[in-house]
């Protein structure tokens, strides 16, 4: 296998981490909540992409329609549910379960066991006697364009701001006139239009069902728990490193043991780390101040 | 002893239904069919499940999803030893290697995990990733150079014709292993309630509730978690075995995301932290969806409906709070 095609599959696998995590690694750093119902908002962004593509607009239209739904329903399910539950983590846990069941089961009812997808755009491009699929290039440098955008909007917004200082401290950042209710707020909406982009981005390359998100989770659980707190750096860094033996062991073993190999990897990795990639960032972090 | 009696003033109420529950469970046989009473079997099995996660999650605060891994470890190992050994008469000693081999997948991962400082959310979520990859990697098993002591294991048809239980010349049917799980299910029962009181139980109480400070109470509560996970897991292997020994079967969906995750959902809704509370409502839940089902509505859809109520309004659990407002009421008039 040539140079190319090696970096190929890294990519690709490095891109799917990525983008399966994002969105949880955000709700999970900010709020301490682990969506259960992530792989959920990921499969209606997908439906949403595919019926808007399926009705004729272009796929940019699709893609932001597929972030948008998510987005919305992120919304509502907050207003609903998770603002109540904003103190109880483990609670928080057991009703998201009940979130993805009702939408997986919902959308079941509504759609059927299945729906028709839209092929991937963009054909694909002949580097050194094999095919690559562009589309698939493209994800990789679209994944790279959302983790920028993110790290923009935590570190050089307001909302950013306010959003660090609650995750550092909710009491005093409270006591300081921020608003922390309509900060996790705002964190689950993003968390939930980064799932629903996932989907929606994914949706030309799956079949569209409604347990399709079931794809999504093991990925998206190992990179947060590699991750830790910190959901850029630490995303970036587990997708980085599991990205590399997912890949690896795919391409030389079979996509099984590619499974298998970030499962261990991870249990490993934590007991190394127990505070995932955040907690070695911070330590170097505070040698190198020293 | 004063504390006893005191214990069962408190708890006369959960105890009258408990012994309620025995009475009408035992009464099934007279007045349904075989089938029927062969079909409450395997709810009863559903309720060892339920134990397990009580014991884990109820008692000592590990929120897994890996009892269905554990369940389907433990069936398969024991459908594997008694297809390849193919002598019923060692049914038990095949069991106990079943069990011991759950244990020991549950002993490793909770050695990883609770000395690795992982707790709550997290062990939920590698339990989950454990679970998931156990069903994967069964399911691609269905090529013949996947074999473990000359048994194929089928991918996702999994394993038939497994001999059913036989202990000594005694061959179970339908009747003697509904008896039998009831039996085991009142075991369970009242040695928890015993164990609960017991030095053990109180460490396992005084972990979920704050490790920081049992630590500095001098409890090693890594060691004592592992312990309790390599419990767990082993209540529910043994319903694992009880699952082939009912059904000869067993095939990678037992250890799907939704058998990983209901049990935990139905012990969480009927209420995590009362032992009656789970076995009773796994068992009203089994019964109520299979009586839907036949009626062809959603069971699922309106069990994540029922779970996102019940958090909402009653976090205890549905009988948990029940159950505690009616001894409350007995106190009252007592008093």
């Amino acid at each position: 296998m040539s140079l190319f095609g090696i970096l190929y599959q890294f990519s690709d696998s490095f891109t799917f981490l990525i983008l399966a995590a994002l969105g949880l690694a955000i709700i999970f750093g900010m709020m301490g909540i682990i969506n259960l119902a992530q792989g959920e908002f990921i499969m209606v962004g997908a439906y949403a992409t595919t019926i808007i593509i399926n009705q004729g607009f272009p796929y940019p239209v699709g893609i932001l329609g597929g972030a948008l739904a998510a987005a919305l329903l992120g919304f509502v399910m907050d207003r609903l549910i998770i603002s109540h539950l904003y103190q109880r983590v483990l609670d928080s846990v057991v009703a998201t379960w009940g979130i993805s069941l009702v939408l997986s089961e919902g959308m079941l009812q509504l759609f059927g066991p299945s729906m028709q997808s839209v092929s991937m755009p963009l054909g694909s491009v002949s580097i050194d006697g094999s095919k690559y699929s562009v589309y698939k290039l493209l994800l990789t440098l679209l994944a790279i364009g959302v983790v920028i955008l993110i790290y923009l909007l935590f570190t050089k917004t307001e909302f950013g701001r306010k959003a660090r200082a609650t995750m550092q401290s909710r009491d005093i950042s409270e006591s300081l006139g921020v608003n922390t209710k309509a900060v996790y707020s705002e964190t689950f909406v993003i968390g939930s239009a980064l799932a629903g982009l996932t989907g929606a981005l994914y949706a030309p390359t799956m079949t569209i069902t409604p347990t399709m998100g079931n794809n999504f989770m093991v990925q998206s659980f190992v990179t947060v728990m590699c991750g830790g707190a910190n959901p850029i750096l630490g995303s970036v860094l587990s997708g980085g490193v599991l990205g590399l033996v997912n890949s690896t062991l795919s391409v030389t073993i079979s996509a099984f043991f590619g499974k298998i190999g970030l499962l261990i990897i991870t249990i490993i990795i934590i007991r190394v780390l127990p505070t995932g990639f955040t907690g070695l960032i911070e330590k170097t972090g505070a040698r190198r101040r020293r | 002893m004063m504390h006893a009696k005191e214990r069962l003033k408190n708890n006369v109420f959960e105890y009258a239904i408990a012994l309620i529950t025995l009475v009408v469970v035992l009464l099934i046989p007279f007045y349904t069919g075989l089938y029927q009473v062969n079909v409450f079997t395997y709810y009863l099995i559903c309720a060892i499940l339920g134990i397990s996660i009580y014991f884990i999650w109820g008692i000592a605060g590990i929120f897994s999803f890996g009892q269905a891994a554990f369940m389907g470890i433990g069936g398969y190992a024991y459908a594997i030893l008694s297809k390849h050994f193919d002598d019923p008469s060692k049914c038990l000693l095949y069991a106990a290697v079943a069990i011991a081999i759950a244990c020991a997948v549950a002993a490793i991962l909770g050695y990883f995990m609770f000395y690795g400082g992982i707790n709550d959310v997290f062990v939920g979520l590698i339990t989950m990733c454990v679970t998931i990859s156990c069903q994967t990697f069964m399911s691609q098993t269905a090529g013949s150079q996947w074999q473990i002591l000359g048994v194929a294991l089928g991918g996702d048809n999994g394993l038939n014709d497994i001999p059913g239980l036989t202990i000594g010349y005694y061959r179970f049917n339908e009747l003697s292993l509904f008896f039998l799980l009831v039996i085991l299910v009142a075991a369970f029962y009242i040695v928890i309630k015993i164990v609960e009181h017991r030095k053990f139980g109180y460490a396992m109480l005084s972990v979920r509730e704050n490790r920081t400070r049992s630590e500095l109470l001098g409890y090693d509560t890594a060691k004592l978690q592992v312990i309790v996970f390599t419990i767990g897991g082993g209540i529910a292997a043994l319903a694992g075995v009880l699952y082939c020994c009912w059904g000869y079967y067993i095939t990678p969906a037992s250890m799907s995301l939704k058998a990983s995750t209901i049990p935990v959902v139905l012990a969480a809704a009927g209420g995590k932290r009362s032992l009656i509370s789970v076995i009773l409502f796994t068992v009203l839940y089994y019964i109520l969806s299979n009586y839907l089902t036949s009626a062809g509505a959603d069971t699922l859809l309106m069990l994540g409906a029922l779970l996102i109520v019940v958090i909402l309004v009653l976090p205890q659990g549905i009988f948990a709070t029940i159950i505690q407002k009616l001894q409350g009421l007995i106190q009252k008039a007592e008093a």
